[in-house]
């Protein structure tokens, strides 16, 4: 019998919350982190909104030393992962330390480091450039500094899938356990919100230029005009279930099936690929789409996007056929934390019974016949919820998550 | 000290986390290659069985405010490989050579990429840097040379966030293929071109996928990169002689030399390749990685986390260290990887680390980050293919604590039946993968 | 313009700023003779901290500097900065 990954601890930095019950206690109030950006003025671009994370202060939490050398993507994803770890209980120290790995998903980098150092080199010279820069930007350095922080020479990896990256890590985290590794630290965190990183976001055309925080990223609605970026994301202690079961540890839930497909090219004629991942997910869990409670939708707030995200659910579970949920509309899209981000929410509702809602849906789209968890959460059972994302580019990724007492 | 160890063979299984994958079998049946010195598979084999290399002065921008001005460039033209005007504009420069690889590999894999079902072919690219060049030269303009913090948002390029995320670089070759199963970048630094065959490999073995377009890519010869490696005095400043500047091995090493671009692969399952009567390169017996958790750059002198990695490969491919043929080192000539390096064999293949080929083609390429772990897969595969061990090219006055047989100046013509290729990069990154020629491998 | 001496107080302060202090370190006492590996600083900090001072010294620093120079006083020498006399240890 293959060994199940158990997810059993949880750090989160989102914008709504710092910590994970900060967050929660917010998420199912329906209390958005999105505000105007604070950390320069935005009045010159198109996009002034963002889920920025206010009041995280790195030299709280992190010694002097590494703070010259991160990014705030860094400084997020130490912390968070001490949370995780501190959350589950479990003390590095005490644990073989080739049986420990990290995975981590990026999206892009280091990108306020980069930006800094790219101004140096470009307005001063080359020899302004940080010593740190060779990793500070480059997109493993999550990985590589979590696992020098706690001691873990075990089986790693970094993916880089834009916002589908969240599951693809956890999923390749589930790999390392299958195979023999014992406790994968795992998940995705991103902080691109400086100018240089807005610029680029911007790009794709799919940054909502709606001003108003209780209009602004309403998916699966009429209005929908575009998403919301924001910085955070969370960091996951998964653990062979065993092992888990053997040190009498909290099992938030397991991870029960997972896949990645990738979208047919443009002119092909044929539809997306989210479906195929639904589809392969549930059959890699062995669990039939009534099984499942809740979806945490990818939500992209694009009209079309939306309408395809609508109606390969519709596809897999019948028009309305199952509460669908958007809690990143109270952070904005976290890109490569966005998926670890719904992960733990997932399991924090499944834990507590309660589905977070969706924001500022106020007109829901007649084409997107989703049962959506809409302004307050939902009280009920949920035994298995199906999260699912996209990266830009044709990405897709499915996850299935089983509560501990469900079988 | 290393040599008094204990066999490999004795410690395996030793550290938890390595149980072999009882899975499908993988093996390579398409190879492309862009690198310094010519592109294509045979101009790549041909430069690096010949001993020659392709390092120079960089010709990319003014290097003269660096310390290191040299590096091993491609000369590439993306319209002589059928790349649109459009598709040149759009993709950064490790973008196009990770298509153009693709396209040489399923064209030498002789598979119909028009017949499979696409939900059944994945894509996995490696790169340690993506498209930092691409990301660079939009910097410039929408800062105004640095001058803005505030960048412009008005000049902008729609592609510019396909070079923010380079897991654009995945689609664009999973378009190019027709590939709609799993895709992805992976990014593990100078690990990458390792680990993402690996990965691919993972994806075939528990069937996921059928058959995967693998490999990586880089391009990483820009102001930024040339700038972040000189302040940590990583690079050869050796610029009065750069044909020579790369020297694993060497005393007189004093860095890498910045290297450029790509090798992808088709990865077919074995019974798969089998059935359409596919040449089959080499299959992929066994991979590995592992963290040394010690530091971002510095390596531990002793090498154990590349032997670990080195000792789990060897494990899943069922080989004692004897078997191994040829090991194709990761030798980047910086100061203390090549001593590291020389450690972790020691450690892992106990006295056979003596007996053993070893070579570094970065002697001849450069180091192209997160594109050379692939391009020496390719190597290790045309070792297997030819019979023919490159050479570690500039290699005078071996290091006295580098004292194995590096294959100096002339290649080798041996049988090669199994090889053993690793990397180690930033972040702590330890992999190895070892290759086999099909026949030879028992089955278990 | 007249280039300024380089001084303990100057280093103390760029490896603060480029580093970051480790915990349980006092850089503010007699740090002049003790090792920086002992100090909590390792290759990268001491590369960080040698290009401030190059730029803000307009000094050059040779390569071997790193490996030769393991202590402050041996660095301030190499940077051609103002050391104290020879302490009792050294």
């Amino acid at each position: 019998m293959t060994e199940s990954a158990a997810v059993t601890g949880i750090g989160v930095i989102a914008p709504n919350g710092l910590g994970t019950e900060e967050f929660w206690t917010a998420t199912q109030k329906g209390i958005s982190g999105i505000e105007r950006i604070s950390r320069y003025d935005p009045a010159s671009y198109p996009t002034r909104l963002a889920g920025e994370v206010t009041g995280f202060e790195a030299g709280e939490y992190l010694a002097s030393r590494l703070l010259p050398q991160t990014d705030r993507m860094t400084q997020m994803a130490l912390v968070a992962s001490d949370w995780a770890l501190a959350d589950a209980d479990l003390d590095p120290a005490a644990v073989p330390e080739f049986d420990m790995g990290v995975v981590t998903a990026s999206a892009s980098g280091g990108f306020e480091f980069a930006q800094n150092e790219l101004q140096k080199l470009w307005s001063k010279g080359p020899e302004y450039v940080s010593a740190y820069q060779s990793f500070a930007w480059f997109y493993a350095v999550n990985t590589g500094q979590i696992s020098i922080r706690h001691g873990m020479r075990g089986p790693s990896g970094v993916l880089v899938t834009d916002q589908a990256g969240g599951l693809d890590a956890l999923g390749h985290a589930r790999r390392h356990i299958r195979k023999g590794t014992g406790v994968v630290v795992s998940g995705g965190v991103d902080a691109s919100l400086p100018p240089w990183g807005l610029v680029s976001l911007l790009s794709t055309g799919r940054l909502s230029p709606t001003d108003d925080p209780a209009r602004a990223y309403a998916p699966f609605d009429t209005s929908a005009d575009g998403h919301l970026p924001g910085e955070g994301g969370a960091i996951l202690v998964l653990e062979r279930e065993s092992r888990a079961r053997e040190r009498g540890a909290r099992v938030y839930g397991t991870v029960a099936g997972y896949a990645a497909t990738f979208d047919p090219g443009p002119g092909s004629g044929r539809g997306p690929g989210l479906r195929r991942a639904i589809e392969t997910a549930l059959a890699d869990a062995r669990v039939t789409p009534g099984a499942i409670d809740v979806v945490f939708a990818d939500a992209a707030g694009v009209r079309d996007l939306d309408r395809a995200e609508a109606a390969a659910l519709s596809a897999v579970f019948g028009p309305n056929g199952v509460p669908v949920t958007a809690p990143k509309t109270m952070t904005g899209r976290l890109y490569s934390g966005a998926a670890s981000l719904d992960t733990a929410t997932a399991l924090l509702a499944m834990r507590d019974g309660v589905v977070p809602p969706t924001l500022r849906v106020t007109d829901q789209a007649a084409d997107c016949a989703i049962d959506l968890v809409r302004d307050t959460a939902r009280e009920m059972r949920v035994n298995h919820a199906l999260v699912v994302a996209r990266g830009h580019g044709g990405f897709n990724a499915a996850m299935v998550l089983r509560a501990p007492a469900a079988d | 000290m290393s040599a008094t160890e204990p066999a490999a063979g004795s410690r395996r299984a030793a550290e938890p986390g390595h149980e072999p994958t009882a899975g499908r079998r993988v093996v390579i049946t398409g190879i492309g290659v862009v690198a310094p010195g010519g592109t294509g598979t045979k101009a790549f084999w041909d430069l690096i069985t010949s001993g020659r290399t392709a390092t120079g002065p960089i010709s990319f921008f003014d290097p003269s405010p660096y310390r290191s001005q040299i590096a091993a460039e491609c000369d590439f033209d993306p319209a002589l490989h059928g790349l649109t005007p459009r598709e040149i504009r759009r993709m950064d420069r490790a973008t196009q050579f990770a298509v153009v690889g693709a396209g040489e590999a399923v064209r030498d894999s002789g598979l119909d990429f028009q017949s499979p079902d696409p939900s059944r072919i994945g894509v996995t690219i490696g790169s340690a840097v993506g498209a930092t060049m691409g990301l660079e030269e939009e910097y410039v303009v929408l800062s105004d040379s640095g001058r803005k913090w505030l960048v412009d948002a008005e000049y902008r390029v729609p592609h510019l966030y396909g070079h923010f995320v380079p897991s654009s670089i995945a689609s664009e070759v999973a378009w190019s293929v027709g590939a709609e199963g799993p895709a992805a970048v992976v990014s593990a630094g100078c690990t990458s071109g390792l680990d993402s065959v690996g990965y691919a490999r993972e994806l075939i073995a528990e069937g996921s996928a059928d058959i995967m377009v693998a490999g990586a890519t880089d391009a990483p010869i820009s102001p930024i990169a040339v700038a972040c490696f000189d302040a940590i005095k990583a690079t050869s400043p050796r610029n009065d002689d750069p044909e020579h500047a790369s020297r694993p091995f060497d005393r007189s090493r004093n860095g890498f030399v910045l290297g450029e671009g790509a090798a992808v692969f088709v990865l077919e399952e074995y019974e798969h390749a089998r059935r359409r009567g596919a040449h089959v390169y080499a299959e992929i017996a066994g991979f590995a990685s592992r963290c040394n958790a010690f530091h971002m750059t510095g390596l531990r002198p002793d090498g154990r986390e590349m032997a670990v990695a080195i000792e789990t490969a060897l494990a899943e491919a069922r080989m004692n260290a004897e078997d191994v043929e040829y090991v194709n080192a990761h030798g980047s000539g910086t100061k203390q990887n090549d001593r590291h390096e020389t450690a972790a064999f020691k450690r892992s293949l106990g006295r056979h680390a003596y007996a053993v080929p070893v070579s570094s083609i970065k002697s001849m390429i450069g180091h192209s980050l997160g594109a050379i772990g692939s391009i020496e897969i390719a190597a290790c595969a045309l070792a297997i293919e030819h019979g023919v061990v490159p050479p570690t090219a500039n290699l005078h006055t071996p290091d006295p604590e580098c004292d194995l047989d590096y294959v100096p100046h002339t290649a080798r013509e041996q049988r090669v039946d199994s090889v053993l290729t690793v990397g180690s990069g930033f972040g702590g990154f330890q992999s190895a993968m070892v290759l086999t020629r099909p026949s030879e491998r028992r089955t278990a | 313009m007249t280039a300024r001496e380089l001084t303990i107080d100057d280093l103390t302060r760029i490896l603060r700023e480029s580093a970051g202090e480790n915990e349980g370190v006092d850089l503010d006492g007699d740090i002049l003779d003790t090792l920086f590996t002992d100090l909590g600083y390792d290759s990268l900090a001491l590369l960080e901290a040698c290009s401030r001072i190059e730029r803000e010294f307009g000094v050059k620093l040779s390569d071997d500097v790193l490996s030769e120079a393991e202590t402050p006083r041996l660095l301030l020498e190499a940077a051609g900065g103002a050391v104290p006399p020879a302490a009792r240890a050294a």
